[in-house]
């Protein structure tokens, strides 16, 4: 598959009055199809809005190489780059109508009057907002707002449009539904995109693969389900999706390894005999949650796990002792 | 009883505005009818000479002649204070641009030294352009020891010097408005217009002014009028030799003492701005936006 966006050993720091020299990113490589849903995924300040703003260029890199569609883009600042950015604070033009706002990008390119009223009212039909072309910003709803701020970028017809939390200032029911509303235009447009967010629901939902990052560093890339279900450190095993990381020593293992596994691969079962399970300990505190019950299990080995589990009957009571299981592979070994 | 408290309340807003704007507005007009003394003050009975004398000049045998010179005296007031408008505006929005771009500390710093010359007297600081500008002055004296010129420049006494002294004294009333906009523009507007292919020029055609534009039109109204019935940077830096309304007015209550005619003189120019300021408020509603 081609590749998109090339970032070779990328690093980045700004020197700030409170604590001098901060290194945002650590010499980063990464490679972005063309005409994927890639996420940035990680929690604030760990680099991936910096990254974003790298590629859009909107800051220089302090070392390394970014190539976007095969050329060197350093000399090139946001203006010359194939590449639109959707903000956060959507940052659309207040004192322009909608229309206006979409047609902006496109007057810059020098794009013909006549195409340019076609191209707004195709960009604003994909985002469903054909009605509210003479609209002025401040009378559109949050959600709304947004998708005009998509159809703005996306109406130059760019090679990558850049999402930078695009989201987070949704309730959660628009959230559900732009996301759903991102990944069709995506399909659609053929466009890459590349999404920043700290939401890993978000970005197993909605991305094609996912680099998730912490402190400046990129720790693990690929798709979503190789992403859930082999986590390759501690901190990813943590932050995608909830998991138990249990010492070895626990399970009577090799003291120096830690071992993952999901709280939904848990069993849970009342001790009967000796010899049963993985490891033994007492119902802490039971959790209903509709479909699924959490159980917290303080094992004797000292360390707590959690266990989600369905239609266990009868019900298990805080303060049982239990033994917990899990089928054999489900289970990964973690490097730190 | 509610009609009453709201008349209690508002009447403190009525009060400031009639005594201080509304009665030596009234008291103005008034004057502008009057005869005038020989040794100033106004006395019986009304009259429109004040005004016949604006435009006519009366011959010895009684008739009237139409005479342009205190037209022409307002026109070039207007065209001086138009001219402070714009070299303001343009002096103005970058400087006011630079101060938004700094840290707020610095901000702070750089805003205080606008309005430091609001702490020294007008006059003060309009005679020290004098010094500056006059043959023995600090730029002459500065060019001829570089050797630039032999013979001082007659940088003094003209339409420029007096342009130069109201821009001098008026630029903070620009900087101000403008900066106090332009703070408030979303930075990412910027950097979304760039990211959607603007170049410079068209960020700030596109974007900036247009935001900044309201600012702008607050400053260019409290410079403009103030520059317009000013006298003390004509007095000085034009040397007296060309007059301009704000002289001519304040002429007449002093030297000339032709109360009425001097009324008469800021009626004329009062209504002229607020037909401009007029015409403008309804070009705003036109548009729909500022």
């Amino acid at each position: 598959m081609r590749s998109m966006i090339d970032i070779v050993d990328v690093s980045k720091s700004f020197t700030t009055r409170a604590a001098g020299l901060v290194t945002a990113l650590h010499a980063v490589n990464l490679t972005i199809r063309d005409n994927e849903f890639f996420t940035l995924l990680g929690p604030s300040g760990c680099g991936k809005t910096t990254l974003l703003r790298l590629i859009g260029g909107f800051e220089a890199p302090t070392t390394g190489e970014i190539r976007i569609a095969d050329i060197d883009a350093a000399p090139l600042p946001p203006q010359k780059r194939p590449v639109n950015t959707v903000f956060q604070s959507y940052a659309l033009f207040p004192h322009m109508t909608i229309a206006e706002n979409v047609a902006f990008g496109l007057e810059m390119r020098r794009v013909p009057k006549a195409e340019i009223d076609h191209r707004v009212r195709e960009a604003l039909s994909m985002v469903r907002l054909n009605n509210y072309a003479s609209r002025s910003p401040r009378q559109l709803s949050g959600g709304q707002q947004q998708r005009v701020a998509l159809a703005r970028a996306l109406a130059p017809r760019p090679k990558v449009l850049l999402l930078d939390e695009p989201l987070s200032a949704l309730d959660l029911k628009l959230r559900k539904e732009m996301q759903s509303e991102l990944k069709r235009l995506q399909q659609e447009t053929g466009i890459t995109f590349v999404l920043v967010t700290h939401d890993q629901e978000e970005a197993l939902a909605m991305s094609d693969r996912i680099a998730v990052m912490s402190a400046g560093n990129v720790l693990q890339v690929g798709e979503p389900r190789g992403i859930y279900d082999n986590p390759q450190s501690r901190f990813v095993a943590d932050f995608i999706g909830e998991s138990n990381v249990i010492p070895g020593a626990v399970l009577g293992r090799d003291p120096s390894i830690m071992i993952a596994v999901r709280p939904e691969r848990i069993a849970v079962t009342p001790a009967v005999s000796a010899g049963q399970g993985r490891a033994r300990g007492k119902i802490a505190s039971v959790t209903f949650l509709g479909l699924d019950t959490l159980y917290e299990v303080a094992l004797d080995g000292g360390s707590k796990v959690r266990s989600r589990c369905r239609d266990i009957d009868p019900p298990l009571i805080a303060g049982q002792s239990v033994v917990i299981d899990w089928p054999s592979g489900v289970e990964r070994h973690l490097m730190d | 009883m509610n009609e009453n408290r709201t008349l209690a309340l508002i009447a403190p807003a009525f009060l400031v505005i009639g005594v201080f704007m509304v009665l030596p507005l009234c008291i103005a007009v008034v004057y502008s009818f009057m005869t005038a003394n020989p040794y100033g003050g106004v006395s019986m009975p009304l009259t429109f000479d004040a005004y016949v004398q604006f435009l006519f000049r009366r011959d010895f045998d009684d008739s009237l002649m139409f005479s342009w010179s205190y037209v022409i005296i307002i026109i070039r007031s207007i065209y001086l204070a138009a001219a402070t408008t714009i070299f303001c505006l343009m002096l103005g929005l970058p400087v006011a641009w630079y101060i938004v771009c700094q840290s707020l500390q610095r901000r702070r710093i750089l805003l205080f030294f606008v309005t430091l010359p609001f702490w020294i007297n007008t006059l003060i600081r309009t005679y020290c352009w004098v010094l500056i500008l006059r043959d023995e002055g600090l730029a002459n004296n500065f060019l001829k020891s570089l050797g630039i010129i032999t013979d001082p420049l007659p940088l003094l006494y003209n339409d420029g010097s007096i342009l130069l002294g109201l821009v001098y004294t008026f630029l903070p009333f620009m900087i101000l408005p403008v900066y106090s906009t332009l703070e408030r523009i979303d930075p990412r507007l910027i950097e979304v217009a760039y990211d959607l292919y603007a170049n410079r020029y068209a960020v700030f055609r596109r974007v900036i002014w247009p935001l900044a534009k309201p600012g702008a039109l607050v400053g260019a109204s409290i410079v403009f009028a103030p520059a317009l019935g000013s006298f003390l940077a004509p007095d000085l830096l034009g040397g007296g030799k060309r007059l301009l309304i704000g002289s001519l007015v304040q002429m007449q209550f002093t030297t000339s003492r032709n109360w009425p005619f001097g009324a008469a003189l800021s009626i004329v120019v009062t209504i002229g701005v607020l037909l401009i300021f007029l015409a403008r408020s309804r070009k705003v509603k036109e548009e729909g936006r500022p």
